[in-house]
């Protein structure tokens, strides 16, 4: 589903990723960990089609087509998923109208008809009510004055909505209780299935624990620079990242 | 010879066409000596720093129409708001369209400024409030001079008028460039209601300006709601004069869509003569090219427990320039004022300027008094959040520029008017989005 071949990308001539190699493949969880610097957010965003990045070298692949030209509705149209650190605030656009633009404009660009206004609001319901969210919050301004689980919760609601095949959740726990926490992993659990894809970015072990990584890998300094299984993930969370640092630098 | 040498001279001309009613007589003698004196203004006159009017002045314009002008409905019926029932007062190339109006005389007057001239029975409203808001200013003094036509509406007491007043002019220019001065006296008696929205339009390439003044007396407890939608051509220009004297306890509201014409000056005088008096003076602006657009408030407190709020914001594309000029005096007698200013503006590219200027003179001790104003462009992270999701980068702008102007237009009492608002600023912004925030 997703290649990414050699790539670099750097921000205002500044280099961030060197080399990166990678495949997903449908129905299997990747988790990315790493120090602080390694480029986690910035190999988020490069996928999901942020122009302040340049792609100097390398190439990414989606369902075996270059995406590196497209811009980043048309990934969200191909169904690629980001799910941010920070969510924007936008005032004045409800949750419901910036979820309904977002779902029409991709049926828009995949040429259907806007879906009709009863089948969106049954979705919306029904995809609330799997985040555990309260219909009031519906209709209040995207994100603007929301706690950090509240928003946290609304990408996941907003993922849910637009059906991705690929979803890239980038530290979706930081700023999460535990019950948050686990409302958020059982999401994207029930959205996991044989043909989508999910990479977790991640700082710590702890939401490995609820969404199951099929594969571990430690990006430092740019660079992929270690893979394995979730038990690298509990080996990471146990000596920290002073080793693997240490290795690449040996 | 200039516009001005051509406007004194057709003024005796005009004064013997018109019927000669002495007091209106020495009324338009005496405001033709104002303008003679003054002249336009120029940029060395403070409240004209940013706004020139040399290039709109430089037109070859008729003074008065020569021929009478139709128009069929179905031409022009886009320009109404037609999906409600409405009273009409039209007007094309400034001569009144009976065929395109709708007037009533049934327990109020919805009618015409050239009637209540003319008839005995209006003599009285107009010997109470002709002129009696309008400033002495050159622009207002100009349109004084000529004034002849417009929309004359008197609402009695105790009186709910359930449909709205449409004002609506059109220029068709038939014969070359025209310079148009309509005038309009608008009287709301005690506990009265009425909303009005008004219009220019041109339907031609050829230059039109228009110095239009407005007359708007509020008396007790009386509620007026006007909007203007200025969405005009881009050869066609306006000089709004637009003066409203409220008494006590009156409401009145106007807002201003401006999002067309080449020039665009409002002046908008509020004046509370009586105490718990509220004044409400919103506006968006939406333009591009090279379009200019000057909003010029006052709001004059005059006496205690008043309140005032005004709230505009711009978004200025291309080369385009805004103005916001709001200033808001407080007399020492008007203690327990609330009077708050927002101006708010997003510069999309870096060839359009805004120049905002809030004047506050207050001379009471008690008073509360804000005002705030902001220049910022759109959030580029916004912007990437929203395409992430799949709303296309030009559609996501959109969206970010009508929450931006949300706040004005959720006080837009008529929801087809709303709605035409919308689609205006959809249209504007190159859209295909319904917008229901």
């Amino acid at each position: 589903m997703l290649k990414i071949k050699n790539l670099y990308a750097s921000i205002e001539d500044k280099s961030i990723l060197k080399g990166i190699n990678l495949e997903v493949k449908p129905g299997e969880v990747h988790a990315i960990m790493g120090p602080n610097g390694s480029g986690k957010s910035t190999l988020a965003s490069v996928i999901a089609g942020k122009e302040d990045y340049e792609v100097t070298k390398g190439n990414i692949l989606f369902e075996g087509e270059d995406i590196d030209e497209l811009a980043a509705e048309e990934r969200a149209h191909k169904g690629i998923f980001l799910s941010f650190q920070y969510p924007i605030e936008i005032p004045g656009v409800s949750v419901t109208n910036f979820i309904k633009t977002a779902i029409n404009e991709s049926r828009k660009a995949r040429g259907l008809e806007d879906m009709p206004a009863k089948d969106m609001l049954k979705l919306i319901r029904e995809k609330a009510d799997l985040l555990e969210i309260d219909r009031k919050f519906l209709s209040r301004s995207l994100n603007e004055g929301f706690s950090g689980g509240e928003k946290k919760r609304n990408e996941i609601f907003q993922m849910a909505m637009l059906n991705p095949k690929l979803a890239i959740l980038d530290e979706t726990d930081s700023g999460l209780d535990i019950d948050a926490l686990r409302i958020v992993a059982n999401g994207v659990n029930k959205l996991k299935s044989k043909d989508n894809a999910v990479v977790v970015i991640t700082h710590y072990q702890r939401l490995l624990d609820y969404i199951v990584p099929d594969f571990v890998h430690v990006l430092y300094n740019g660079k992929i620079v270690k893979s394995g299984t979730k038990e690298l993930a509990h080996e990471l969370e146990e000596k920290g990242y002073d080793w693997i640092k240490e290795e690449v630098n040996a | 010879m200039d516009l001005k040498e051509k406007l004194l001279s057709s003024f005796m001309v005009f004064e013997d066409h018109v019927d000669n009613d002495t007091y209106v007589h020495d009324i338009r003698n005496d405001a033709i000596k104002i303008f003679e004196e003054k002249g336009f203004p120029t940029k060395k006159e403070e409240a004209w720093k940013y706004t020139s009017l040399n290039k709109v002045l430089k037109e070859d314009y008729s003074v008065f129409p020569k021929q009478e002008n139709a128009l069929e409905y179905r031409d022009v019926k886009k320009y109404f708001i037609h999906d409600i029932d409405t009273y009409k007062i039209v007007f094309i190339d400034g001569k009144y369209s009976s065929h395109l109006s709708q007037t009533t005389h049934d327990g109020m007057d919805i009618c015409l400024m050239s009637a209540a001239f003319s008839k005995p029975k209006y003599r009285l409203v107009i010997e109470n409030y002709f002129n009696k808001a309008a400033s002495k200013d050159s622009l207002p003094s100009l349109n004084t001079a000529f004034s002849s036509e417009g929309a004359y509406i008197h609402i009695p007491k105790n009186k709910l008028v359930e449909k709205p007043i449409q004002i609506i002019h059109f220029s068709t220019g038939n014969e070359s460039a025209i310079m148009l001065q309509p005038r309009n006296l608008i009287v709301v008696d005690e506990n009265s209601h009425v909303q009005i929205i008004e219009r220019h339009q041109s339907l031609t390439s050829n230059a039109v300006l228009t110095n239009s003044v407005t007359e708007i007396f509020t008396n007790k407890r009386a509620i007026v709601d006007y909007y203007k939608i200025q969405n005009d051509s881009l050869n066609a220009s306006l000089i709004d004069n637009t003066f409203i004297k409220q008494k006590q306890e009156s409401v009145a509201s106007v807002h201003t869509f401006a999002f067309g014409g080449k020039l665009v000056r409002n002046n908008l005088n509020f004046y509370q003569n009586g105490q718990r008096i509220d004044s409400t003076l919103k506006g968006v602006t939406i333009i591009g090219n090279n379009q200019h657009v000057d909003h010029n408030t006052l709001v004059h407190h005059i006496e205690p427990n008043c309140e005032s709020h005004q709230d505009y914001k711009g978004i200025f594309d291309e080369n385009s320039t805004g103005v916001f000029n709001g200033k808001i005096i407080v007399e020492k007698e008007a203690q327990k004022t609330n009077a708050f200013q927002a101006n708010n503006n997003i510069l999309i590219s870096d060839k359009a300027t805004i120049n905002t200027k809030p004047q506050l003179e207050i001379f009471a001790d008690d008073v509360k008094c804000s005002h705030g104003c902001t220049i910022g462009q759109l959030d580029e992270s916004a912007l990437f959040y929203m395409q992430s999701r799949g709303i296309p980068k030009k559609e996501a702008k959109a969206l970010l520029m009508y929450a931006f102007s949300n706040n004005v237009l959720s006080s837009v009492k008529i929801p087809e008017m709303k709605q035409r608002i919308t689609k205006i600023i959809a249209n504007k912004l190159g859209v295909n989005l319904g917008f229901d925030l």
